[in-house]
């Protein structure tokens, strides 16, 4: 019971995660498969803040009166992911919109089948 | 009690993320991405990432909707039933859930004081803060200060999205100043816009000097700043918005704020000291330290907010010119 | 004496702005045609976010946070109905037909 309390964050989080990774290789539309990638990216950044956080803590802003802080070396790092995560779905959905005008579809099956008969 | 909050939090987040699998109008999946980020940036602010919440909030929810948004109005807006049968993704999924879920039973329990993670660096960056760089946000000095390196890295990633969208899809100006009739129709937007659009300004540049204090920064003051200028351009039309702000201004600044950062780093070097050392800026070390946080923050603000604006401009002006 | 009024006048309100959204939340689902249920979302969740701020202010006392809460209500009440005139007017442009009553009465 304590291992459940303990752990459901980190599990729900792997359900998330799970949830994006089939969107990215099930459906065959590239924008849904974009947006599966950035569902995965987000997840992994609430995996991440939940290992941040200390019972009875809080925001690692210097107070007075506060003597116990979450980690906030965690929260750079994510900081750092989430900008990242911008630039590659920005890329990722520039590249969709040339693909639609090189081939005239975003669905993957039509695409292979294009590229096939070349 | 802050427990069930989280509870609560993450149901929603999964029936967002089950529902964003299922749905085949991809304008409402986009609306989905974005409650979902929103929820996300709930999620950050419960359990205790502030700065973190608000660069969710500000780009997650907004510019990669705006994004989205545009994507799907340049391509379809419904996807397609899959041509196979989805049976080897889901014994995939499954297999990789059911090997991360062992893999988690030996982390530490959610919220325990004394997991690993906690012991060394945190510690260190906590107590060091106060004397060395005397700056209450230890996110701030963390990221500009103590892991400088990786925050110019960061600013160079952001930089080099901006030319693979320019190398992509270009920027065309509108040479005739078209405003469409329904534009014209808009005359609360259009008054709000011309109302919010200093305060917003206003509001970014806030958020870029207070990310010392509080919650806050360069990348989320950039991301605002460019926002004040879409919600211009979604008012007034695209024509106007490319005069407002020239193509060739964009692309000045854009680079201007990565050189700041790299400059800041040198005129350490020359200084005496290491590359991005601050303490060696000014007589002083703690004020050499808020003088090279104050510049750095102000470069990555404006890298960030110029890019942001052609990135948007792209995906935009691609659609008047490039219809198919 | 005056905290417990504060207190209680904020728990109202809070209170009062959850009831609020959450109506707003069934009207969204329940109304059959999309100018209604905008009605409902607009009128509704400004209603339901501004008590919850003004509850908050009465939490917060006289300081810098009921300052810039106050902030936010003013600026909610600027851009929530901003929003929904854009999107009725959007329906509008797109031909979306909102739903009459043909009835002769």
């Amino acid at each position: 019971m304590s291992n459940l309390l303990g752990h459901y964050n980190y599990w729900i989080v792997i359900i998330l995660m799970m949830t994006g990774f089939y969107t990215v290789i099930a459906r065959p539309n590239l924008i849904k498969k974009v947006i599966g990638l950035f569902i995965f990216q987000t997840s992994v950044f609430i995996l991440f803040i939940s290992m941040a956080k200390i019972e009875g803590g809080s925001a690692p802003i210097i107070a007075e009166g506060i003597s116990v802080y979450s980690n906030p070396l965690p929260h750079v790092l994510i900081l750092t992911a989430i900008v990242v995560s911008l630039a590659t779905t920005a890329l990722g959905l520039a590249l969709v919109v040339r693909i639609r005008e090189a081939y005239g579809t975003t669905n993957e099956d039509e695409i292979h089948v294009q590229d096939e008969q070349d | 009690m802050e427990h069930f909050i989280d509870i609560v939090l993450l149901g929603l987040l999964m029936i967002t993320g089950f529902a964003i699998v299922r749905m085949r109008s991809l304008l409402a999946v986009a609306m989905l991405t974005s409650i979902y980020s929103l929820l996300s940036a709930s999620l950050f602010m419960v359990l205790d990432a502030v700065d973190v919440a608000l660069t969710e909030a500000a780009i997650g929810a907004g510019i990669s909707t705006i994004l989205m948004l545009a994507t799907i109005a340049l391509t379809t807006d419904r996807e397609k039933a899959p041509r196979h049968t989805p049976l080897l993704p889901l014994v995939v999924v499954f297999t990789t859930g059911a090997a991360l879920i062992y893999g988690t039973l030996d982390m530490p329990h959610y919220g325990d004081p004394d997991a690993p993670v906690h012991r060394r660096m945190a510690a260190a960056y906590l107590h060091d803060t106060p004397e060395e760089i005397g700056v209450p946000n230890v996110v701030t000095s963390v990221l500009a200060s103590y892991r400088g390196y990786d925050t110019l890295g960061e600013v160079t990633v952001i930089f080099t999205a901006g030319i693979g969208v320019l190398a992509l899809l270009g920027y065309r100006t509108r040479r005739r100043n078209i405003q469409s009739p329904a534009i014209k129709k808009l005359v609360v937007l259009r008054v709000i816009a011309k109302l919010f659009l200093p305060l917003i300004l206003l509001f970014a540049l806030y958020i870029l000097f207070h990310g010392d204090y509080g919650p806050g920064g360069g990348f989320q003051a950039g991301v605002i700043f460019a926002t004040g200028f879409i919600l211009y351009a979604l008012a007034f039309g695209l024509g106007n918005a490319q005069r407002l702000i020239p193509q060739r201004l964009l692309h000045v600044l854009a680079a201007a704020g990565v050189l700041i950062y790299a400059a800041v780093g040198i005129e350490g070097m020359l200084l005496g000291g290491k590359f991005l050392e601050y303490r060696v800026l000014a007589d002083d070390p703690v004020t050499g330290q808020h003088l090279g946080i104050m510049l750095i923050e102000l470069g990555v603000g404006i890298t960030v907010a110029a890019v942001m604006l052609i990135i948007y401009f792209g995906f935009v002006s691609r659609q008047h010119s490039g219809d198919s | 004496m005056m905290e417990l009024v504060l207190d209680l006048l904020s728990w109202v309100c809070l209170l009062a702005g959850a009831a609020f959204l959450l109506i707003g939340a069934i009207g969204v689902l329940r109304f059959p045609d999309f100018y209604t249920r905008l009605h409902a979302v607009s009128v509704c969740d400004t209603l339901g976010a501004g008590l919850v701020l003004v509850g908050l202010m009465l939490q917060g006392g006289l300081s810098l946070v009921t300052v810039k809460l106050l902030l936010m209500f003013c600026f909610m009440m600027f851009t929530g109905p901003t929003a929904v005139h854009a999107l009725a007017e959007a329906a509008l442009q797109g031909k979306l037909k909102p739903l009459v009553d043909d009835r002769e009465s």
